[in-house]
């Protein structure tokens, strides 16, 4: 049976179960006098017993699919005679998707050797015995704990509280999807990261000055082992995020400045709520304005006075990109300013500054660690930022300090290398995971010393 | 009069020019930042307004059998294997008599979009005793025309047709058989390699598909973990560690979900590439500190008094949570999530990586079908070379901004109409 009808008769099972639970406590009361006599109320033994249906055949039924396909696979394989089985990883898939395509018809048998069509039907057998198995299986675990619950049912069962901690486990087992999320990042760009510097040793990763992540398909070609020296994409990053903190810094402070000490009532709640629209626009739009508007722009500017501006060059993804990040400097730095005790202000413009002096001699120093914080927390966003970069920074991994040239970034290569023709397991894939790692390393870092920053100079004043 | 008034009278003129400089530099940063809206809005529909529309040519268009090589509408192999194309040929020939070399033939073929075969097949199922007869159609034009027909005189100058198909298109364009119509391919086709036959709905349908997988799991998700955290979480350091998560993971870059959905849900639980279902969980990851973190601050906006006053009843823990704490931070946890929705629809970094960027023609039928996002189409018209690509890209962009202001001005209403003072 498919999977979407097995829910669907599962959802049927489990309300079938609810109604006996209800009926058969229904039916225990009556003889005692009301419900009154039972222990929890009749919709606690209903629960229950829906609960006792669904649960065991729901964790059998995610356990069984997500595993099947891999045992299967190892199943397949293993019956396939000693010469064709597969030595290394890219055969191991080669072999795995000629016996799929047969499998599923998109492959004619009479292509392909007699042992992978015999797979082939192995596979088929083999995926229908375990969908079969599955139904049986689940059909039978509803069947057994709706009946389970059914008999267990007695006016002393304490339904309300069984009911009432399964779904206190279920709720914190949805917490902890966090950590679960957590884990599996660190691990998926760990473990690949590892395989990685068994290719590539660490010290060339980091320190190499040569990016061509191109390896030969053929292993005596020229410069077969590509080079994997990630310093033109670290100054890549550092070189156009540094162009959109000088634009959005600036900006976003003087703004929140503005609004925060003198705009009036009515001009701010019409002018932070429109900054803020800059924070929701998508970020494959102000790539695409970017690379079609302001890179044109920028190059025509510079044909004009006669610079050579690469068409792709740091400056527009670095203007765009600052753009992008003001409104989360001046949200921030609006916060930490209205933060400031409004009788600093007072002592301070009573003792005759002027608003600007007050504001450029006591409230900005108070208010400076929080915006550094702020500004460490944009700068995170400017680094891991992908679309402006992959829509219009180029691909050379170039080495230089100049905005009018073209520059790649660590995200730039994570999309480049991930979403052309994949060969898996080679450094080529495995790189962007590495570069994953140091993506993840940096921004994580950033985050929470700004957050501490943050934190810490809250105190100061709550 | 001390000498001090004298120093402060004396430098007052300048700290007073001073106080205006700094407050034009804060009026300035803000129209700096009002001015790069306002761009990016016009430019936008500047470039992309005039996809929305597209021009057609009208032919006298004869359904000659032999041409076809349809001798029986009724029979569908027959349709569907029918040269179009060469009528449309013959129809253009006989506007055009004079043409005779084949270079000049082969250009003037190429003004009307090789879509226009499919309309005649089309009707011709539709109304089977059309073969042999005569009619005068409407019929696409090349995106190369329509590019032509939209611009203005300078830059009809560097137009991709050449000097004679320029000469008939203008030719077409004085004797009115030329129209403006509304580009109704855009809303009810997939993408394709020829822009006037490229639309969004796969698009659109791959967005709606990934958003529903993911409000169905974010949104559940979301709501527990926060009642799990507000209510019920012991004070201890495993809740400690959940949290310092949840403020980790909503400053992860999004394309590190990209790699995780790569790694895990593809690579070790081995569910396909490029579908809705897949997008939908990496999202759901995504936008779970958001929904978690809002929906936290709804309930704690709950005052203690309604809890205390359930409790004195005798409810349990929780039948206080269920009956009486959510239904009244629904209404915030709903604008969160409406918030987390729109900022998963604007995403496209992540899908990027988990294969929702291949070329797709077909619309996908549900979650489990290969399919593309709206912020990834326009991701890959706007990478494609051909002019017509950019204004559907910006068509493209302004229908996703449409979906963001309506999502975002629900959540605004939401937050109006249901928020309760206590």
């Amino acid at each position: 049976m498919q999977t979407g009808n097995l829910l669907l008769l599962l959802v049927v099972m489990v309300a079938g179960a609810y109604y006996l639970g209800l009926r058969r406590s229904f039916a225990l009361a009556r003889p005692l006098g009301g419900i009154r006599h039972l222990h929890s109320l009749p919709f606690y033994f209903a629960m229950r017993s829906a609960m006792w249906c669904a649960l065991p055949a729901l964790v059998v039924l995610g356990l069984w699919l997500a595993f099947d396909d891999s045992i299967i696979r190892q199943q397949v394989l293993a019956s396939l005679p000693a010469e064709l089985q597969p030595t290394d990883a890219s055969s191991y898939n080669l072999t795995l998707s000629k016996i799929q395509n047969v499998a599923s018809g998109a492959l004619p048998v009479n292509f392909v050797e007699p042992p992978i069509a015999a797979a082939a039907e192995h596979l088929q057998s083999l995926r229908q015995t375990s969908a079969m198995a599955l139904t049986v299986v689940v059909i039978v675990l509803c069947m057994f704990g709706g009946a389970w619950a059914w008999l267990k049912v007695s006016p002393q069962l304490r339904a309300r509280q069984q009911v009432e901690r399964v779904l206190q486990t279920l709720f914190m087992l949805c917490a902890t999807v966090a950590i679960l999320t957590t884990v599996g990042i660190v691990m998926s760009v760990l473990f690949e990261s590892i395989r990685f510097f068994g290719k590539v040793p660490v010290t060339d990763f980091l320190f190499g000055l040569q990016w061509s992540p191109q390896t030969a398909l053929r292993a005596d070609q020229v410069a077969s082992g590509g080079a994997f020296g990630a310093v033109p994409l670290f100054m890549g990053t550092m070189l156009i995020s540094a162009i959109a903190l000088l634009v959005a810094v600036p900006v976003g402070l003087m703004s929140a400045i503005y609004l925060a000490e003198y705009a009036s009532k009515r001009v701010r709640t019409v002018a932070k709520p429109a900054l803020e629209v800059l924070a929701g626009v998508p970020t494959v739009v102000y790539g695409f304005f970017a690379a079609l508007t302001v890179a044109p722009f920028i190059r025509g500017m510079g044909e004009s006075v006669g610079l050579d501006v690469a068409s792709e060059s740091a400056l527009a993804a670095g203007l765009v990109m600052g753009i992008m990040i003001i409104p989360f400097v001046s949200s921030l730095a609006d916060d930490v300013i209205t933060a400031v005790p409004q009788a600093m202000r007072d002592g301070s413009l009573g003792l005759g500054a002027t608003k600007s002096e007050t504001i450029k001699k006591v409230i900005f120093p108070a208010a400076l660690p929080g915006i550094m914080g702020g500004i460490l927390l944009a700068a995170s966003r400017a680094i891991g930022e992908t679309m402006i970069v992959v829509m219009a920074a180029g691909l050379a991994a170039n080495l230089t300090a100049n905005p009018l040239e073209a520059v790649t970034t660590i995200t730039v290569q994570i999309v480049t290398l991930l979403t052309g023709d994949q060969e898996f397991d080679s450094a080529k894939t495995l790189a962007a995971f590495a570069l994953g790692l140091m993506l993840f390393i940096t921004t994580l870092v950033m985050n929470i010393f700004a957050l501490h920053i943050v934190k810490k100079y809250r105190e100061q004043y709550d | 009069m001390s000498q001090t008034t004298e120093k402060v009278r004396k430098t007052l003129a300048r700290r007073y020019r001073a106080e205006k400089r700094f407050k034009a530099f804060g009026v300035g940063a803000i129209g700096i930042g009002l001015m790069a809206l306002v761009l990016l809005f016009t430019d936008i529909i500047g470039k992309g307004h005039s996809a929305f529309v597209e021009y057609e040519i009208q032919l006298p268009v004869t359904f000659d059998a032999e041409v076809m090589d349809v001798s029986d509408p009724r029979d569908e192999e027959q349709l569907n294997y029918g040269n179009y194309q060469g009528v449309i040929r013959d129809a253009l020939a006989d506007r055009f008599p004079g043409v005779e070399s084949r270079l000049d033939t082969r250009a003037l073929n190429q003004l009307v979009s090789t879509g226009a075969g499919y309309a005649l097949r089309d009707m011709l199922r539709e109304d089977p005793s059309l073969l042999g007869e005569t009619r005068t159609l409407w019929l696409l034009a090349d995106d190369d025309v329509d590019l032509f027909l939209k611009a203005n005189e300078k830059q009809r100058e560097d137009s991709r047709l050449n000097e004679k198909q320029q000469a008939w298109v203008a030719e077409l364009e004085a004797s009115g058989e030329t129209r403006m119509v509304f580009n109704q391919s855009l809303f009810s086709y997939g993408d394709s390699r020829e822009p006037e036959q490229a639309g969004i709905l796969g698009a659109i349908l791959g967005s709606l598909f990934t958003m529903i997988v993911t409000l169905v799991l974010s949104f559940p998700i979301g709501v527990a973990a926060a009642v799990y955290l507000e209510e019920f979480a012991p004070k201890n350091r495993f809740t400690d560690f959940i949290e310092v998560n949840i403020n980790n993971l909503a400053a992860v870059p999004s394309i590190i979900f990209g790699l995780l959905g790569l790694a895990v849900i593809i690579g070790l639980f081995g569910l396909p590439r490029s579908v809705p279902l897949v997008g939908g969980i990496v999202l759901t990851l995504m936008t779970l500190p958001t929904i978690i973190i809002s929906s936290r601050a709804a309930i704690k906006a709950v005052p203690p008094s309604i809890r205390q006053a359930a409790m004195g009843l005798g409810a349990s823990k929780m039948q206080v949570v269920l009956h009486h704490v959510l239904p009244l931070a629904l209404p915030g946890m709903l604008t969160g999530a409406i918030i987390g929705m729109a900022q998963a629809l604007g995403e496209t970094a992540p899908l990027l990586m988990i294969g929702m960027v291949a070329f797709i023609v077909d619309l996908p039928a549900g979650p489990l079908d290969a399919a593309t996002v709206l912020p990834v189409q326009i991701y890959l018209w706007a990478d494609s070379p051909e002019q017509s690509f950019e204004s559907l890209a910006s068509a493209a962009i302004m229908v996703l901004l449409a979906f963001l202001i309506t999502m975002n001005t629900l959540a605004v209403i939401l937050r109006k109409r249901l928020e309760r003072r206590w």
